[in-house]
């Protein structure tokens, strides 16, 4: 068995299963501590997941496929998340996108995360990040940017070193 | 002159005000709770007396505080709703979702003062006997998780949180679950079901009401972040002194979320009813008007899913005339009061309090599409006419911004809207419909003038290819 968590997470998993008087219910918050570790959810993840909650994979699998954060494969090691919903759209929120795809080599008209080739950079588009009062606003991984400016949006791209 | 009226976002903005537990306390904080847990039972007479949990959830009905999540409804009655006899644990959770489209209050105060947030949440928890609940915070916001979770440990350290909290005997745990980027989990039982560990499948009502079969099966309150604040302030004033804010029936103070079309976006704090839709939009004070040169076009009055509202509509609104009977008077657009009951008698809801405002350099019909295309992506799936209608509305509109527009369009997209609504388990059926059946019918000639032109535009094309291959 390759696939291997080591004790201090499997220590930080154990806690937060105690939070809850069903097993069950941690599953989302280990997925999230499994992908910030791994960077994405692997068969082996899911599996193990499943067996740490005495769910069967089917369980964890189903919620992979259906909240939009958790991703089967690895993305770039900075994933820039650019909100797509009204507010950011009437501030710009395309012409930002593109700007990004083209800086970074991508393709402003495909549909769903992308990552640049060698493996730095992923984009999407995402639903509204709440903050519409300051649009168009984007994420680079845990780091959130309020009304982006193109320049401004070079000084990020360049600030992930 | 309208003007803010800041209680809950009192400090938040403050230079200087930090998220920690000694700034918070140092500004009057966790005073409301040692009040209430101080509290001794009260004498009503005739032998019979009101425990101080009794006393509180009446002050909060009294205080006549209406949820501030989308429904507005009152939290005092929802709190009385709650099975007291069943036996079982009751559960509260904080809904720290916000995710309804032009929203971004709650983000202010979980990234400001979180233990502002708490301190309510510990409240309504005591007087409801809860011991154990959760704030459900969206996966997008993991910086607010990790504010939530270090202000939780702070708490816990001042033991204002755990075993005997500050001596009463009054244990009580809050723990953070986080999201993962569904919208759904916004809705009040789409999110029991992922608190849950589940797909946030939304439960049908009846039965599944949360203060009867919550989480587990067991009695739950599920509340909004801001609604869990305005507790503590309702126990500081007491109900009534609270009542007197904003006006009858639409009590309190209300972050309001403004974005789109105007020179100063950003968030306001009013007293509910006290300004105008056009104060909060034109006012220096608040949005500061449109840009130069631009025309109001719509206005979204509260969340994308309210519906919208069109430039110099006139509503028929029911006010009490100088003789004390109530009478219909003409509100136009602009002079409605931005309180519940007004924007529901105008047809649309303030719902989560977030205006987004359209000016006329805008292609109404881009605008729908882009919120068509969240819904479509958002459905949960479970009922065949959200989940299949919110897709076909989703691609009418990207044909019709895309140049493949036909005439009949508008009439097809409020065809399922129709059959959307009433025919779903959750409000997410509304959600989806209203934007299309308001935007459609509000601006039809707008939606069939350019699916006219498309489809012109294509006959030329074709006559142009039959010519040039003779
Ligand atoms: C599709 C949908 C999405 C919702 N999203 C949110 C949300 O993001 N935040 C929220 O507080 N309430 C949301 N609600 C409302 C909740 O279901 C619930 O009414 C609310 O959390 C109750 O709290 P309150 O009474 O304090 O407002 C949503 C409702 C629906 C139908
Ligand atoms: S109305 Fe839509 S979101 Fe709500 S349960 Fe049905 S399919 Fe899911
Ligand atoms: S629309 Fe972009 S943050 Fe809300």
């Amino acid at each position: 068995m390759s696939f291997n968590v080591p004790t201090q997470l499997e220590a930080e998993l154990d806690e937060l299963i105690s939070h809850y008087p069903e097993r069950r219910s941690a599953s989302l918050m280990l997925l999230h501590a499994m992908q910030e570790h791994f960077g994405w959810i692997s068969k082996d993840a899911i599996e193990w997941i499943a067996r740490k909650l005495d769910l069967k994979p089917i369980n964890i699998f189903e919620l992979v496929t259906f909240y939009p954060m958790f991703r089967q494969e690895p993305a770039g090691k900075y994933q820039i998340k650019v909100c797509r919903t009204l507010s950011c759209a009437l501030g710009g929120s395309k012409g930002l996108f593109k700007h990004f795809c083209d800086k970074l080599g991508l393709d402003a008209h495909k549909h769903g995360l992308q990552t640049t080739k060698d493996g730095r950079f992923s984009i999407e588009f995402v639903e509204c990040l709440a903050s519409c009062g300051t649009a168009p606003v984007m994420m680079v991984n845990e780091d959130f940017y309020e009304g982006v400016s193109n320049q401004k949006a070079d000084q990020i791209v360049e600030g992930c070193e | 002159m309208p003007q803010e009226h800041r209680l809950i976002l009192k400090h938040g903005d403050q230079p200087g005000y930090t998220p920690d537990l000694d700034c918070y306390v140092r500004h009057g904080g966790y005073e409301a709770l040692k009040k209430v847990m101080a509290l001794a039972p009260r004498d009503l007479g005739e032998g019979k007396t009101q425990s101080p949990k009794e006393f509180i959830r009446d002050d909060v009905k009294l205080s006549g505080l209406r949820g501030r999540g989308g429904a507005g409804f009152s939290a005092g009655l929802k709190w009385s709703f709650v099975d007291r006899k069943s036996g079982k644990p009751i559960y509260l959770i904080c809904n720290a979702d916000e995710s309804e489209p032009g929203t971004f209050k709650d983000r202010q105060i979980i990234h400001k003062d979180p233990h502002q947030l708490i301190e309510g949440m510990i409240i309504s928890c005591w007087a409801n006997d809860v011991k154990l609940a959760y704030i459900y915070i969206r996966g997008e916001m993991p910086q607010g998780a990790k504010l939530l979770n270090q202000a939780l440990a702070e708490a816990r350290a001042k033991n204002l949180l755990g075993k005997n909290i500050l001596g009463t005997g009054y244990d009580l745990e809050i723990y953070v679950h986080r999201g993962a980027g569904a919208y759904i989990c916004g809705e009040e039982t789409g999110l029991i079901e992922s608190l849950e560990g589940k797909r946030a499948y939304p439960r049908i009502k009846p039965p599944y009401f949360p203060a009867v079969l919550g989480l587990y099966m067991c009695p739950t309150i599920v509340n909004n972040v801001e609604t869990l604040c305005h507790v503590k302030h309702i126990v500081v004033m007491g109900g009534a002194e609270y009542a007197k804010l904003g006006t009858p029936n639409n009590t309190g103070t209300r972050i309001v979320s403004l974005s789109g079309d105007v020179k100063r976006p950003g968030y306001y704090e009013i007293e509910v009813g006290k300004a105008t839709l056009g104060e909060l939009i034109n006012d220096p004070a608040f949005g500061g008007g449109l840009k130069d040169g631009r025309k109001l076009k719509a206005i979204i009055p509260g969340g994308s899913s309210s519906k919208v509202l069109k430039a110099g509509e006139v509503f028929k609104l029911n006010r009490k005339g100088a003789d004390g009977q109530m009478a219909k008077v003409d509100v136009p657009l602009l002079d409605l009061p931005y309180d519940f009951d007004s924007l529901q008698q105008a047809g649309t809801m303030s719902g989560s309090s977030a205006i987004i405002v359209i000016d006329d350099s805008r292609d109404i019909v881009e605008c729908l599409a882009n919120l068509a295309e969240f819904y479509a992506h958002e459905s949960c799936g479970q009922c065949t006419p959200c989940r299949e209608g919110s897709l076909w509305m989703s691609k009418a509109l990207h044909r019709m911004t895309h140049g493949e527009g036909r005439k009949e369009d508008a009439d097809y997209l409020l065809h399922i809207a129709q059959n959307i609504q009433g025919r779903t388990i959750c409000a997410f059926g509304e959600a989806c419909a209203w934007p299309v059946l308001s935007f459609v019918k509000k601006f039809k000639e707008d939606f069939e003038s350019k699916g006219a032109a498309d489809e012109e535009r294509r006959v030329k094309g074709k006559d142009l290819a039959t010519r040039s291959q003779h």
